[in-house]
């Protein structure tokens, strides 16, 4: 976080504060007003929606929870004013908590079936308060709710309290995106499953983007309510809320925290020259336009626009060629006794194919344990279950004496695991250091974002990756992006690194330069499991091995060892039959 | 609340299927786009709209029969979504995208209604609309059994043509893995150019008995997406009979619930039960 910007945010917003003792028309307080009011919609929606790319079309639900917690307070019960915005932000963040502690638990409700859900639950939400003595139907009358007098007329005070919320939705929107949040929640974005793997807790970060982005939400309803004054069920849960504010967030650029503002301010802008009643229809039918426009033609807005410019001029101080640092990794003994992991009847079926079936076996601090079978083995399967990509049915994952079986995927990367995926899974819309840093904030014991960016940068350059850190991933070849995947999983400082075939697809000479970093990285006191197919690479390099077949192990030792045991030979040339 | 008499309830029933198969007619075409091409077209609400109102000017102002125009509206709609199929997939928008684009073309849609037809409500009146059967001292409107017959017919039409034709397997086949049916011969592209332009012909097709059925007025369009979209779900993306059957069930709770409790309530039933579909559906694709 800088903390010029945050003092920029809030002194523009103090400047605008004295547009009412300005002497202007009073046309220009509702209009700046209706400003703030779609700022604070916009980002509010950003950072659920923008940041974890969990579409809402339901933020006019969210909405018109504070809007009618407003009303009906203020209006039926005769609150104060005042005392109804925190109702009204806790009446929406209550909602959209209650409806994300189940949704988010659903793992095939992504993508454009959560943007269904949340569209149906502003229906749901509307029939509810038009039926019950919350509206009843003929709507509520706010004329006589007294407000606050914090400027010379009621609408500069309506103004100066959208105004302070817009301030406040921009330094949130920009503090989270600074913040560990924010990186979690653009990693969510790009790949969850693996976001959850390297240790970013993604319920949790989802829920807590979802109740912010509702309570601004409820507070742009609360405000809203006064300043309409008369509010219906037909206009509160309309489509323009909803359909105004992911258009804004996309026109401005969804990846930024200042975009969802600056689409604000362009669109708002836009229908103000659109406001007579015939001009309205036009007005609407541009921005369906403006929207389909954006979709085609400006993937990042306005604001990823212009960073796609600025970053063509090359900058000066990247590319610095740092000789070939040793990071420091998780200081731990050489090869001893000790186990490190134990492992005892795992199960885990897929419908209809049993993929390990009670599988024991412990790894020891220090050594290098080869994981080798015929495809289908279950090799894959087990790193994914003792990484905590998928749940085991069955059996017990002891880290260091803790049992991790059933825990979020998350706890295993905090316990000290780290793995690498055979088909290289980089977060696409990171850059290669900030795909390492990520690793490195939420792995392990965790750090700042600040020092993680400062110590990714000696990961990359490990990982021989240094003139390419801030390329994004697809800018990468396959053998550069598996070291990437290496250098992700270092970067955590592991206790236990679990590498799923990083030397396939690789060619001899890079195979070489690999065996002699994985001897490196071991050197340094990580104990490693090593699934491969290469058996030059295992027989250099691992001092156990294990044999995996049909999901259940069949053989355990020495390299030498294993090779000659018959079920061995027979899981790899099948069985003679003479 | 007073629980109405038999006779009234089965009226009800009666009233839910018929409204049920307007949701399937509608959801026939959404379901089939959605599911075997991959794209999550708003834009199939406003081409229904947009039908029905053409069909409500072509009956008003030049007196053609309502159900001639669907000699000209089927093939201009076949045309619109063949053109639009072909700017999607030059674009190539993902499923996400395709909810936005589409949410964008539809507001445009409803803004070029308002501005030809203002928002006032239009009904289209004809002799169809006097015509009533009786039986059993139930009521059956001659509009309303005209779109359950169609919509069932079109549901059954291309449940047989995509199972037992070469063009359906073919369409199946592409659904399924796209580059893997063209290695194996199929003409993705000319598939897809077609089946647009079908789903939106479908889009005519429902938008004139709409227009027979129901009072238009724009800003409706997007009252009917949250219920159509929930019996496409639950009928099953892709399946051509799922939409009806569902949107059937549908109906027929809506019009209980409308019988029983009181209409403003209605809406609740088919978002609840989108909602619950969502998140007990099993998790495939």
């Amino acid at each position: 976080m800088k903390p010029r910007i945050a003092i920029s945010i809030l002194a523009v917003g103090a400047g605008l504060a004295t547009v009412p003792w300005l002497g202007l028309p009073a046309f220009y307080e509702s209009f700046l007003y209706l400003l703030c009011h779609w700022i604070v919609l916009a980002i509010s929606w950003n950072i659920l929606s923008g940041y974890t790319g969990y579409f809402s079309f339901g933020h006019g639900a969210f909405f018109g929870a504070g809007l009618y917690a407003t009303a009906f307070l203020a209006g039926k019960q005769d609150w104060p004013f005042l005392a109804t915005l925190p109702a009204a932000a806790l009446a929406a963040a209550l909602l959209g908590t209650a409806l994300g502690a189940v949704v988010f638990r659903v793992a095939s409700v992504r993508g454009e079936l959560f943007a269904l859900l949340t569209l149906a639950v502003t229906f749901v939400l509307a029939t509810i308060i038009l039926n019950t003595p919350i509206d009843g139907g003929p709507g509520v009358y706010l004329i006589g709710v007294q407000l606050p007098r914090l400027g010379p007329s009621a609408n500069a005070s309506i103004y100066l309290m959208g105004l302070a919320a817009a301030v406040a939705a921009v330094l949130l929107a920009y503090l989270i995106h600074a913040a560990k949040l924010g990186a979690g929640l653009f990693a969510i974005h790009d790949d969850e499953d693996v976001a959850e793997v390297m240790g970013v807790p993604t319920y949790r970060f989802k829920l807590w983007a979802l109740a912010l982005s509702c309570a601004l939400a409820g507070i742009a309803g609360g405000i809203h309510a006064v300043f309409v004054s008369y509010v219906t069920v037909a206009e509160t849960f309309s489509i323009a809320v909803p359909l105004g504010v992911v258009l804004m967030s996309i026109l401005g650029g969804s990846r930024h925290w200042l975009g969802p503002a600056v689409g604000a301010i362009a669109v708002t802008g836009l229908q103000y020259f659109f406001t007579s009643g015939e001009a309205a229809v036009t007005g609407r039918a541009l921005f369906g336009l403006v929207l389909v426009l954006a979709i085609l033609f400006l993937p990042g807005g306005l604001l990823g626009l212009l960073e796609r410019l600025r970053r063509k001029t090359p900058s000066p101080v990247a590319a610095d060629a740092k000789p070939a640092v040793q990071p420091a990794l998780a200081p731990s003994p050489a090869a001893s006794g000790t186990p490190l992991l134990q492992v005892e009847g795992l199960f885990k079926s897929f419908i209809g194919v049993r993929a390990l079936e009670d599988v024991t076996l412990e790894v020891r601090k220090g050594e290098i344990l080869g994981l080798v079978g015929p495809n289908g083995s279950g090799k894959s399967t087990f790193i994914n279950v003792v990484s905590g990509h998928y749940r085991a049915d069955a059996g017990r994952i002891r880290f260091e004496g803790r049992d991790l079986a059933g825990a979020d995927g998350h706890r295993f990367a905090r316990a000290g695991i780290a793995r690498t995926y055979q088909i290289p899974r980089p977060f696409a819309q990171m850059s290669v250091i900030e795909n390492v840093a990520l690793a490195r904030m939420f792995g392990g014991v965790g750090c700042s974002r600040a020092e993680a960016l400062a110590e990714a940068a000696e990961f990359v350059a490990f990982a021989g990756l240094g003139p390419h850190a801030q390329a994004r991933p697809d800018a990468l070849n396959l053998h550069q992006r598996k070291f990437l995947e290496l250098a992700r999983a270092l970067a955590a400082r592991p206790k236990l690194l679990m590498l799923d075939e990083v030397l396939s697809g690789l060619t001899p000479a890079e195979i070489d330069e690999a065996i002699a970093m994985i001897r490196r990285i071991r050197d340094r006191g990580t104990t490693i499991v090593f699934v491969e197919h290469i058996m030059r690479a295992v027989v250099a390099l691992v001092d156990r091995v294990v044999v995996l077949n049909h999901g259940a192990l069949i053989a355990e030792g020495s390299a030498a060892e294993v090779m000659r045991e018959p079920a061995v030979r027979a899981a790899y040339l099948g069985t003679t039959h003479a | 609340m007073t629980f109405p008499s038999l006779g009234l309830l089965s009226q009800s029933v009666l009233s839910g299927l018929f409204l049920g198969g307007m949701y399937g007619l509608i959801g026939l075409g959404l379901g089939l786009s959605w599911g075997l091409l991959g794209q999550i077209n708003l834009t199939h609400f406003g081409f229904v709209f947009l039908s029905a109102y053409l069909c409500y000017h072509l009956t008003m102002v030049w007196g053609v029969d309502p159900l001639l125009t669907l000699g000209l509206l089927v093939p201009a709609f076949f045309a619109v979504g063949v053109v639009m199929q072909w700017a999607l997939a030059r674009f190539r928008v993902s499923t996400f995208n395709s909810l936005l684009v589409t949410f964008g073309l539809t507001v445009m849609i409803e803004a070029l209604i308002q501005k030809i037809w203002t928002a006032d409500f239009r009904k289209l009146q004809t002799g169809y609309g006097e015509e009533k059967f009786s039986f059993l001292g139930l009521y059956a409107p001659l509009p309303e059994l005209l779109t359950l017959t169609v919509s069932a017919a079109a549901a059954g039409g291309i449940w047989l043509l995509m199972r037992y034709t070469d063009l359906g397997k073919a369409m199946r086949a592409m659904a399924e893995d796209a580059p893997i049916a063209a290695a194996f011969g199929v003409n993705a592209r000319a598939l897809a150019l077609l089946l647009s332009g079908s789903c939106v012909a479908l889009a005519a097709i429902a938008g004139v008995f709409f227009a027979l059925s129901f009072t238009l007025t724009p800003t409706q369009i997007f009252s009917w997406v949250g219920v159509v979209f929930a019996a496409v779900m639950m009928g099953g993306l892709g399946n051509p009979l799922g939409p009806l059957l569902a949107g059937l069930v549908i109906g027929v709770s809506e019009a209980l619930a409308m019988a029983v409790f009181s209409p403003s309530w209605a809406p609740i039933v088919s978002f609840s039960l989108l909602i619950v579909l969502l998140l007990f559906r099993p998790a495939h694709r």
